[in-house]
């Protein structure tokens, strides 16, 4: 089985965004860059299938294909994706946002050359927080799809995937070739080693552009501000359970 | 201008989330209808024909609509867009699910996360876990927006909107049902409690989790919320998560114990009215957003706020 994982080059989570003061987007110059912790998973979960591991087989997966759309610096990005594990990389360059429909479409034609078993993406990228780009895959593609994966077993021709959803758990069972998208409790992602870090710089990364795949990257939406958002007023600390509980009637909400 | 609202139900009745969504509709202009897309849900869709402001409702009832999944709704939704300017899912795993395969069908960017609507074509998101608040410009022929639910005040139960019945979607699709696990709860659901107590990894063990919350909730009428590291730990199943990546919540009274208030957590509760927080670390961020903050170990802090609770009349 052939496995293809997109990854995204992102703010780093541990750091707070700021906002330009003229509103006109949010300053990322000097900042940390990581991958997506989602798509990390996402790489994590195939190595796994390659290895054994997780519940997987060995060699379920024969190879890993990452992919990254993004600046040149997304280079770095497929970089951690292959000292996790995958086998060799994609850069489609492209700068300035590109939105998860133009993500999607560049994919679909990624896939289309490619022709994997199973691609398993992030559910979202902490960055635009969109949670859009796996679903529009699918029905791009016309595959199936099974989203916030906490579980994937591969069977014959399909997968059997267990959902994170609003009041418990979901199984699905998917045909392959699918689309899955993975949720924080997938998996623990690994620490690459410095022998694997090494073991990735001379690992293959072909490099694109979305006009390579005919797409137009062009912002649907118009982003006409971005701003802080509202700040709480200045809360007070209270001595007291008792003066707590006072507070809380003052302030209506018992 | 006509809006889709794709309703949050479960067969026998909307949840509050679609009122709240029907409000963003209206504040679009136009006309708004209901979707109840599922199986037997004849009394979801009288409760939908219910809502104010409800132009009419569709209903399409059907195997294939059980469990409200992806392929099914894409295939019912998409071609019912020819009469529509805009479709309205609210932000449930549901809606998340759905939305974009919508979108990409119509070859349309969606809007998601929605908490502010401006008028036909412009609407407010977060980004950045909330540290950034956009505002967008939708100006494609067909609008696919995925709305935050507690950002919007729900539209009320006065209405008497016709109910249609349309065809479900027969299939075959590519993806099954196979089970599911849903968590028993007699507490109020998490996203529409007006009270919520959560719980962080200082709690230590699940048992502690629930020794410690249960009663408080109990005693508030409140719902049981988690951290992350609470939930990774297993110390909470994963549907208890407030945050970026789990539930938005926005109540009247959010009570966070032992949670220390990381980006990822604040992202999913600082919306609430009075948050208060209990944590032994007067460093903890969570202080910074907490309207009241108590710095006391959550051990003695938790069992005496119950008395002062009992003795204040509760």
């Amino acid at each position: 089985m052939k496995v293809l994982v997109p990854v995204k080059r992102v703010l780093d989570y541990n750091l707070k965004v700021r906002v330009k003061p003229d509103g006109s987007g949010v300053d990322l110059s000097n900042l940390k860059m990581s991958i997506n912790p989602f798509c990390e998973i996402a790489v994590e979960e195939a190595v796994r299938m390659k290895e054994g591991g997780g519940g997987h087989a060995k060699d379920a997966a024969k190879e890993i294909v990452a992919v990254s759309i993004g600046p040149e610096q997304a280079q770095e990005t497929l970089r951690n994706a292959l000292a996790i594990g995958a086998d060799r990389g994609i850069l489609v360059k492209a700068d300035g946002e590109v939105e998860p429909l133009a993500v999607a479409k560049i994919l679909k034609a990624v896939i289309e050359a490619e022709k994997p078993d199973l691609v398993i993406l992030g559910k979202q990228a902490i960055d635009d927080d969109n949670n859009a780009t796996a679903q529009m895959l699918a029905a791009l593609l016309g595959w199936p799809q099974a989203t916030f994966a906490s579980k994937i077993v591969l069977g014959a021709g399909k997968a059997t995937v267990t959902r994170e959803v609003d009041g418990g758990l979901q199984t699905l069972d998917v045909e392959l070739p699918a689309i899955v998208s993975t949720d924080l409790r997938l998996n623990e992602p690994r620490y690459a080693s410095l022998p694997n870090i090494m073991k990735a710089k001379k690992k293959p990364i072909d490099v694109k552009t979305p006009a390579d795949f005919g797409v137009d990257t062009t912002p649907r939406l118009k982003t006409i501000k971005t701003a802080e958002p509202p700040k709480r007023a200045g809360g007070v600390k209270v001595k007291t359970t008792a003066e707590l509980v006072g507070k809380l009637k003052e302030a209506g909400v018992i | 201008m006509a809006v889709l609202v794709v309703a949050e139900h479960d067969n026998a009745s909307v949840k509050d989330a679609t009122n709240k969504v029907v409000t963003a509709a209206k504040a679009m202009g136009g006309d708004v209808d209901v979707l109840v897309a599922g199986s037997n849900a004849g009394a979801a869709a009288a409760a939908a024909a219910k809502i104010e402001g409800v132009r009419k409702v569709l209903h399409a009832d059907g195997a294939t609509l059980a469990k409200q999944m992806a392929e099914p709704l894409e295939a019912l939704i998409a071609p019912l867009m020819a009469n529509y300017d805009a479709v309205l899912f609210p932000a449930s795993t549901t809606g998340k699910n759905a939305a974009p395969r919508v979108a990409a069908k119509l070859d349309v960017m969606q809007v998601s996360g929605v908490i502010g609507v401006e008028g036909p074509d412009t609407f407010v998101r977060p980004i950045y876990a909330g540290n950034a608040i956009i505002t967008v410009k939708d100006e494609q022929p067909k609008k696919v927006l995925v709305v935050q639910p507690t950002a919007f005040k729900a539209a009320g139960n006065g209405g008497a909107a016709v109910v249609e019945t349309i065809a479900a979607p027969t299939g075959p699709f590519k993806s099954a049902f196979v089970s599911e696990e849903m968590a028993k709860s007699d507490r109020p659901e998490l996203t529409a409690a007006k009270r919520i107590v959560s719980g962080g990894r200082a709690l230590g063990s699940s048992e502690e989790f629930h020794k410690v919350l249960d009663p408080l909730a109990d005693k508030l009428g409140a719902a049981v919320g988690a951290s992350r590291a609470a939930v990774d730990a297993g110390y909470a199943p994963n549907d208890y998560q407030v945050g970026q990546t789990g539930k938005v919540v926005a109540p009247e009274l959010y009570v966070a114990i032992g949670i220390s208030g990381a980006i990822q957590h604040l992202a999913g509760m600082k919306d609430s009215k009075v948050i208060v927080a209990i944590n032994k670390d007067e460093e903890a961020p969570i202080f910074q957003v907490a309207d009241y903050g108590l710095v006391a170990d959550y051990k003695a802090a938790v069992p005496e706020l119950m008395d002062e609770l009992t003795k204040a009349g509760l």
